[in-house]
């Protein structure tokens, strides 16, 4: 998994302390901890990782492995506005690939890319559960529904000057 | 007068909570705001047709409404008492406007027990959860019942896990009861993976504290006093419901020390997932509470042996509590009257894919396919003709037109190939390939095997890899014994329920659409049209006039011919993206 270096600066490093104690440095709560970490610094990168090992007292290995088992941890930054595509059962019959590639042609990035500007990432999750819309597309926390690929671009051009 | 919005997912996707502010304030400029209550209920099932709103008591049923139509709604039904003809259900072949919902025929074959409460209660208010008897069976159990005679009435009622395996309830409540250790656990899996399947979700989202109370029982019934909620970190306004559900139970004593006064105490704490699909496996969500990563491990030792922290643990799944409470209200008597002589009670299945009524109904087993998907579906959408439906998710099969007579319940979905899972219905039609759906499944399968075990995490690869190759049109008939082979092999040596299941999409396709996969091999054709390898870009000559058109949008060159000439496409450079069809205005282009 590609990464990028960063360095941590002491209050970010005492923010990680600080949630590792809220949840009294146990081992058994990695989990928990990592939602609160990413949910503070957007992402995980492995800087971020090592510090979250020291608070817990256990291996950067064992941390590592579950941060990269779990798909909604991620170790790379997401855009301001990540643009998140279902790919569920229920929006895959309803065409979700074709928007999927207009957004990735409209973007000009991959999945699991963001836009040179850090605007836009690119990712697909498996069903919001809004399947009488699919099919569906969040930006940020936004969710469009039946959304078709000659609608990619209303939807980007919302956001273009935020 | 009550108004009754819809605050599910789906509907607030609709704007929903912009319904409910201009409710208050119309109400409010009329001055209306005491006698009209506006009330945001949970999923009402008939996600198609939200945002919905129900006005009571005449049980008038609004779809589809907008923001907008508030002032509307306001001015005409509720000062006026005329009903807005035009925001209710028109009944698609009569043509008639239905104003309550139990004569649609969405909703007349349904029979509600999980799902009671949804669309009918505010869920962050547990005054009227406690006014449609809420906590009445908690208090039953603990101060008329002895743990094993709440035992003995799940067991008597026939209920079985709604989570997939189909595992009797009862039973495994006992088998946690009789092993003894200092602390026990309850635990409720709300880790919703399988992709279309949305019924967990709108329960916690609209009845959150069913789930509290049932979880209590069964906390009484084994004699644990913790219980624990492993909920998807996706789902965050079951998360949040749940979150105002503990704290208003803790608040009434319905939760902590000392419930109703007796010696008994139980309390909930939640635990979030991070997106893995084997963690709805019973052991890997075990380890993943842990704070480990989410990989299963050999059973025996069952949970209910050895399980969370290495102590007695029940696992549950969001619909089989629900269940719960009705039961004991009821009587088991009640409960093992519905459904069919193996399989009680009802079940919840969220329909979605191409079907006209998107929506979450809950029927009684036995209901047949066909009066799933043809009436309470409402049929195929664009009048297509169906295809398949995929019950079970990524672990089910696809079932055809000869399985529509079949009733549906846990045994004889297995036996038709397929199997129950977590009540999923993907229906699909004329247009959709089934080899490139068992490839979507099995894309989604190689992404979520944990990599444990060799068969499922190579297995499923190379599998996908062989149905990828006959998406291409590279494939052999010696790959579809290949296929077969292999699926047999990783059900049988798999270790957890992912890796024994997965290979199902594969197989019932092979069983039921061979002459599609032939197709794909002999004649390089997918009569579906939708793989992509295998069409091929034409131009009519009859119909171009040489306009160039196409030619100069093509991003690849390929097209070439004079001006006023019949122009050709290169099949060889053609990428087809479709950008010449729909520059073309004289429909010269066609796909084959």
């Amino acid at each position: 998994m590609s990464s990028i270096k960063v360095k941590l600066k002491e209050k970010d490093l005492n923010k990680i302390k600080e949630i590792c104690k809220s949840f009294n440095n146990e081992e058994g709560e990695l989990i928990n901890v990592l939602h609160k970490t990413q949910e503070h610094f957007g992402y995980l990168p492995a800087e971020v990782q090592e510090a979250v090992a020291q608070g817990l007292n256990m291996s950067v290995a064992k941390v590592y492995g579950v941060v990269t088992f779990y798909s909604f941890f991620t170790m790379l930054p997401k855009g301001k506005h990540p643009i998140s595509i279902c790919t569920g059962t229920a929006c895959y019959v309803r065409g979700a690939d074709n928007v999927l590639q207009e957004f990735k042609r409209q973007l000009n990035i991959e999945v699991g890319e963001t836009t040179e500007d850090g605007k836009h990432s690119l990712s697909c999750l498996r069903c919001v559960g809004a399947c009488g819309l699919a099919p569906v597309v969040l930006v940020g926390e936004k969710t469009y529904g039946r959304v078709s690929p000659e609608g990619v671009k209303a939807i980007l051009e919302e956001y273009k000057d935020k | 007068m009550y108004l009754l919005v819809c605050g599910g997912t789906g509907c607030r996707a609709s704007e929903s909570e912009s319904i409910v502010e201009n409710f208050k304030q119309e109400l409010e400029n009329k001055g209306l705001q005491d006698e009209v209550q506006v009330v945001t209920t949970g999923c009402f099932g008939f996600c198609e047709k939200g945002p919905i709103v129900k006005v009571q008591p005449d049980n008038t049923f609004y779809v589809q409404v907008k923001p907008e139509d508030i002032p509307e709604i306001i001015e005409e039904h509720v000062i006026k008492g005329r009903k807005v003809e035009r925001l209710l259900y028109e009944d698609p072949e009569k043509k008639e406007h239905i104003s309550d919902s139990k004569h649609m025929d969405f909703y007349k074959k349904q029979i509600r027990i999980a799902l009671r409460n949804c669309g009918f209660i505010d869920p962050e208010n547990l005054d009227e959860y406690i006014a449609r008897d809420g906590y009445l069976a908690l208090g039953k159990c603990i101060t008329e019942l002895k743990p094993a005679d709440v035992i003995n009435e799940i067991k008597e009622s026939g209920l079985r896990g709604r989570g997939g395996g189909g595992f009797p309830t009862g039973l495994k409540w006992e088998i946690a009861s009789q092993n003894h250790a200092d602390q026990k656990y309850v635990v409720c899996n709300a880790d919703e993976g399988d992709p279309g399947a949305f019924m967990d979700r709108s329960i916690l989202e609209g009845d959150p504290h069913a789930v509290l109370e049932a979880m209590a029982i069964c906390g009484y019934s084994m004699g644990a006093t913790k219980g624990l909620i492993y909920i998807r970190a996706e789902y965050p306004l079951a998360i949040k419901r749940l979150k105002i559900a503990i704290d208003q139970a803790r608040e009434y004593g319905l939760l902590g020390e000392n419930i109703f006064g007796t010696d008994f105490s139980f309390d909930v704490e939640l635990r979030y997932g991070a997106g893995a699909f084997v963690c709805g496996e019973e052991t890997s969500l075990i380890h993943s509470m842990e704070g480990l990563r989410g990989e299963p491990t050999i059973k025996p030792p069952f949970p209910a042996e050895k399980g969370y922290l290495g102590k007695p643990t029940n696992v549950n799944n969001v619909e089989t509590y629900a269940n719960i409470p009705v039961i004991i209200n009821k009587g088991a008597n009640w409960f093992n009257k519905i459904g069919t002589e193996k399989s009680k009670g009802t079940k919840v299945f969220a329909l979605a894919g191409k079907i006209n009524n998107v929506g979450l109904i809950e029927v009684p087993m036995g209901t047949t396919l066909r009066e799933v998907i043809f009436e309470i579906g409402g049929g195929i959408k664009d009048g297509k003709k169906f295809k398949a439906v995929q019950t079970g998710g990524p672990s089910g099969g696809c079932l055809t037109e000869k399985d529509l007579d079949t009733p549906i319940d846990f045994d004889n979905l297995l036996a038709a190939g397929s199997m129950m899972g977590s009540g999923g219905m993907i229906v699909m039609d004329e247009d959709d390939c089934m080899v490139s759906v068992a490839k979507f499944y099995l894309d989604f399968t190689v992404e979520e095997s944990c990599g444990k075990c060799s068969p499922c995490r190579i297995g499923n690869k190379r599998l996908y890899e062989v149905l990828d190759r006959i998406t291409q049109g590279k494939g052999t008939m010696e790959d579809l014994q290949r296929l077969r082979n292999m699926s047999n092999v990783i059900k049988d040596t798999s270790l957890c329920g992912l890796g024994q299941t997965s290979p199902n999409p594969v197989l019932s396709t092979l069983d039921n659409f061979w002459d599609e996969y032939v197709a794909h091999i002999e004649e390089q054709k997918c009569p579906a049209g939708q793989c992509k390898d295998l069409m091929k870009y034409e131009i009519i000559e009859e119909n171009c006039v040489g306009c160039t058109a196409c030619a100069r949008v093509c991003p690849v060159g390929a097209i070439s011919g004079e001006r006023k000439q019949t122009h050709n496409i290169d099949t060889s450079i053609c990428i087809k993206c479709g950008a010449c069809i729909e520059k073309c205005k004289f429909d010269a282009i066609i796909v084959k």
